[in-house]
């Protein structure tokens, strides 16, 4: 993946910020051009609060070529307290907590890297709490 | 706009793992019998399905280089994408062209081939039809958000494990009775139960698989289509709905609901003046058994939440209230991405001719096509009644 | 001016191995590797965890405790570590990415085996105390490799650890410092090889013990302090024993180091040792409390600190997870091949 590519991200991956619409307070995650519920252009932009609530999960045991060696690793749909959803990797995992309604933070984490010589790709993952 | 008919339908012969067929030599085998089938002398115009040639076979500009190998050149050739709905959307396209009234006949055809690649490619091409930066970047699969979604189904509807492996045994039943599937044995609810896990709580038995095939269907007038058809009767394309929804799944308003395909099968409805009981004959997307379920309860064909208990009970079966995937689905069938939409016409059209042998649905003819792409990010159906 | 610290904060990762683990798959006698290192288990990061992603979570619960701080008021930031995940590019920027500390900001990635950490710190407080910055962040994060079967392998761990200095709001103030250095060929890795090296027992009195007592006995004539002037102390603690015996050689109690001495279940976190030992004492220190703190570094040299805690450390020790909890709860137990497996010890195909 281009190094561009995974930069242009980098206040969503590392900060999680979010885009606020300053007309009908819809948030959204990444943050967008035009309000998809009312039409307004502009929003204001900043980090969401960590937390969020497991809506749906699983566990993906046949993975993409960039994750080959991570199989076998949670997923979860997790809808953050601060409004929007987003689909991530969950870990450092207990039995019985991987559960649709589990509280969850997100985490600074490595995501993949691009073998031993390519770039190092960060992101977030959620943790029970 | 002018009525649309269905006056000719190929497939190539078998639908697999076909190592000695390459891109083109598929797309040209199923629209030569299309043609053939149609009888007609020429096209005006043809679309070509495809989802991801670029990345299975480093091929783009497939429209062009599939009007060059049919011996079609100059004819206008347009490659059309949705990602698993890039046949359904073909559909659509070639229809609008004829009810227009830009072109007379127009060739619709469907393509992948998919096994030149290793399985994580493949996984990775797959997956390209979910959000990258949100989705895919995290490492999520197909299977993985599908399973996703069969876990918020399950939360809130009760559906189990085994009505999920139901959809799989229908469908290879039915798919064993069709000459042309990739998977054509029978199998049983502890079968799939007992299969891999691919991504909880889908196991392998629950997924579509790798397939390479194509498919495609000759539109014309249908005013003119019982002057042009030579074989069989011709089938009005009486209703077409087409819709879109968010492309990452978690942003869907309610996860329990494929709701691109509750707006398209609307539109679709309403354009044939016709009702979701009035089907009796429909092909779904069952690109994941989940899919199905959610599809039928979509499609108004069963209840909200009541899907589940519809296979089962048999409800779905080729005998029974509403049949659903007679050919044996995208389970059985095999699921060539960009020609599944199209081959989905096809079957219904056979069905629809009485031409589907062992499978048929006794006096089938009104039918149903339902494909969508990504988690249900776009969605096409289409509505076909004999003539 | 009174500079010191104005937040702090650690990171550890849920995984574990025990000595007989380890033991066990090389045919070693778990109870004498145990009673030798003063060592039961170390802390084990997982495959996704890396200098970069402790360090940005340990500085997030330092933040939490400074929550005056504005981060684009941070004038400089030092990530210490010998793991750092890149060769070349910088660790420290993609921290201040992650906190919002850009673009107007120092960074430079600190190494000298264990004690880059306190290098880190010693350089940003120094930068507050010149009055060159409003703020500067001193972190120490490893996630180091012992070699497979080699004596280090029982006790390479990782963690990580953050301090933010100010001249205000400090909960802890640094009083006095001290550097001690030296040539000293005891441990080391050349580039591009996987495992470091080191010279048995060279690493001891020519080594760890002269460095450490070296820096402490200047400090503490330096501030004319004594050792019973303190309520704790916290030495680089590679392994159980070598820390309580510098204490003992230097007129420290045991009661003194036990507080900061995390090793035993922790394993050695390298450049996180002291700095990790330092935050567990900060998350119950009372006001007034004297600190002293000396790192050791290989190579070698030691980093030697005086703190005296302040009235406001009570309005922030709940602030953020205490080191002792992150310690000793929620943990999650690795059998060797698990073990392996995260640590990337398995040849695989390329």
């Amino acid at each position: 993946m281009s190094t561009a590519r995974a930069w242009r991200e980098y206040p969503r991956r590392y900060r999680y910020e979010a885009a606020t619409c300053k007309k009908c307070g819809k948030v959204f995650f990444p943050a967008r051009l035009i309000c998809d519920a009312c039409g307004h252009r502009e929003f204001e932009v900043k980090p969401m609060a960590r937390t969020g609530t497991i809506l749906a999960h699983t566990v993906i045991r046949v993975p993409p070529a960039p994750f080959k060696d991570q199989a076998p690793y949670a997923m979860a749909v997790v809808e953050m307290d601060a409004g929007p959803r987003l689909t991530c990797q969950v870990v450092d995992l207990q039995e019985g907590q991987l559960k649709v309604g589990q509280k969850v933070r997100l985490e600074f984490r490595k995501v993949f890297q691009e073998g031993p010589a390519g770039p190092i790709q960060y992101g977030y993952k959620a943790v029970p709490v | 706009m002018r009525d649309v008919a269905i006056i000719g339908v190929g497939m190539n012969k078998k639908w697999g793992e076909l190592w000695e067929v390459s891109l083109r030599d598929l797309f040209v085998e199923a629209a030569l019998n299309a043609i053939e089938n149609a009888g007609v002398d020429h096209i005006d115009s043809m679309y070509v399905g495809c989802m991801s040639s670029g990345l299975f076979t480093g091929q783009e500009h497939v429209g062009a280089m599939m009007a060059d190998y049919l011996g079609q050149c100059p004819v206008p050739a347009t490659r059309v994408e949705s990602a698993c709905a890039s046949g359904g959307a073909a559909v659509r396209a070639g229809f609008m062209e004829i009810a227009s009234g830009m072109s007379d006949i127009v060739l619709v055809g469907g393509v992948e081939k998919m096994t030149d690649v290793d399985g994580d490619e493949a996984t990775y091409a797959l997956a390209t039809a979910a959000d990258q930066e949100w989705e895919a970047f995290n490492g999520v699969t197909f299977p993985g958000l599908y399973a996703m979604m069969a876990v918020a189904h399950m939360h809130r509807y009760g559906t189990t494990v085994q009505q999920l492996a139901s959809v799989a045994v229908k469908n290879h039943l039915n798919g064993s009775k069709n000459p042309r599937s990739q998977f054509p044995m029978k199998i049983t609810v502890d079968t799939v139960l007992n299969s891999v896990m691919v991504a909880d709580p889908l196991h392998i038995l629950d997924c579509s698989p790798i397939t390479d095939g194509a498919a495609a269907i000759i539109l014309c007038p249908a005013d003119r289509a019982k002057a042009l058809c030579k074989n069989g009767a011709p089938v009005k394309i009486i209703g077409s709905g087409q819709a879109s929804d968010t492309i990452a799944f978690h942003s869907r308003a309610d996860l329990t609901t494929i709701e691109s395909t509750a707006k398209a099968a609307a539109k679709a409805y309403a354009m044939a003046g016709k009702k979701p009981e009035e089907m009796q004959v429909v092909e779904v997307h069952d690109c994941f058994t989940i899919a199905e379920i959610m599809v039928t309860e979509a499609l108004g064909l069963v209840e909200k939440g009541k899907g589940g208990p519809a296979v089962e009970s048999g409800e779905t079966a080729i005998d029974g209230r509403i049949p659903v995937n007679p050919s044996g689905g995208l389970k059985s069938k095999g699921h060539p991405v960009g020609a599944t939409g199209v081959a989905q016409m096809v079957e219904v059209v056979e069905q629809l001719r009485g031409e589907s042998g062992d499978r048929q649905v006794k006096g089938a003819r009104l039918g149903m096509t339902q494909n969508m792409g990504g988690t249900g990010a776009s969605s096409l159906v289409h509505i076909l009644e004999v003539m | 001016m009174t500079v010191g610290i104005v937040g702090y904060g650690a990171c550890l990762p849920r995984h574990r191995i025990k000595v007989e683990e380890i033991a066990k798959v090389w045919g070693a006698d778990a109870p004498s590797f145990k009673k030798g290192l003063e060592l039961r288990e170390k802390s084990v990061p997982a495959p996704d965890q890396d200098v970069i992603t402790l360090a940005v979570e340990a500085a997030r619960n330092a933040l939490a405790r400074a929550p005056m701080v504005d981060p684009q008021d941070i004038g400089a930031i030092y990530i210490g570590s010998e793991s750092h995940p890149y060769a070349v590019k910088p660790s420290g920027t993609v921290l201040a990415e992650a906190i919002g500390a850009t673009p107007n900001c120092h960074v430079a990635d600190f190494e000298f085996a264990c004690k880059a950490g306190s290098e880190g710190m010693f350089v940003a407080h120094g930068l507050v105390k010149a009055g060159l910055i409003k703020y500067g962040m001193g972190i120490g994060a490893d996630t180091s490799q012992g070699a497979p079967g080699d004596a280090l392998e029982y006790s390479a761990a990782a963690g990580a650890a953050a301090f933010i200095f100010g001249d205000k709001d400090v909960i802890a103030t640094i009083d006095h410092t001290h550097s001690f250095m030296t040539d000293t060929p005891d441990f080391w890795r050349r580039e591009y090889m996987h495992y470091p090296r080191h010279a048995g027992r060279f690493t001891g009195e020519p080594a760890y013990f002269k460095h450490t007592i070296g820096a402490t006995k200047a400090l503490l004539e330096k501030s004319g302090m004594k050792p019973s002037d303190f309520q704790y102390a916290v030495f680089h603690q590679p392994n159980g024993k070598f820390p309580m015996r510098a204490g003992k050689m230097l007129g420290f109690t045991r009661e003194q180091i036990e507080t900061g001495w995390l090793v035993p279940t922790l394993g050695n976190t390298y450049s996180g040792a002291s700095p990790l030992g330092l935050t567990a004492v900060l998350d119950v220190a009372k006001p007034g409390d004297k600190i002293f703190m000396c790192s050791y570094g290989s190579g070698s040299g030691s980093d030697a600190f005086i703190y005296t805690v302040t009235e406001r450390i009570k309005k922030v020790q709940d602030l953020a997870p205490k080191t002792r909890w992150m310690l000793d709860e929620n943990q999650i137990y690795l059998e060797y091949g698990e073990y392996a497996k995260f640590r990337h010890k398995i040849l695989k195909a390329e």
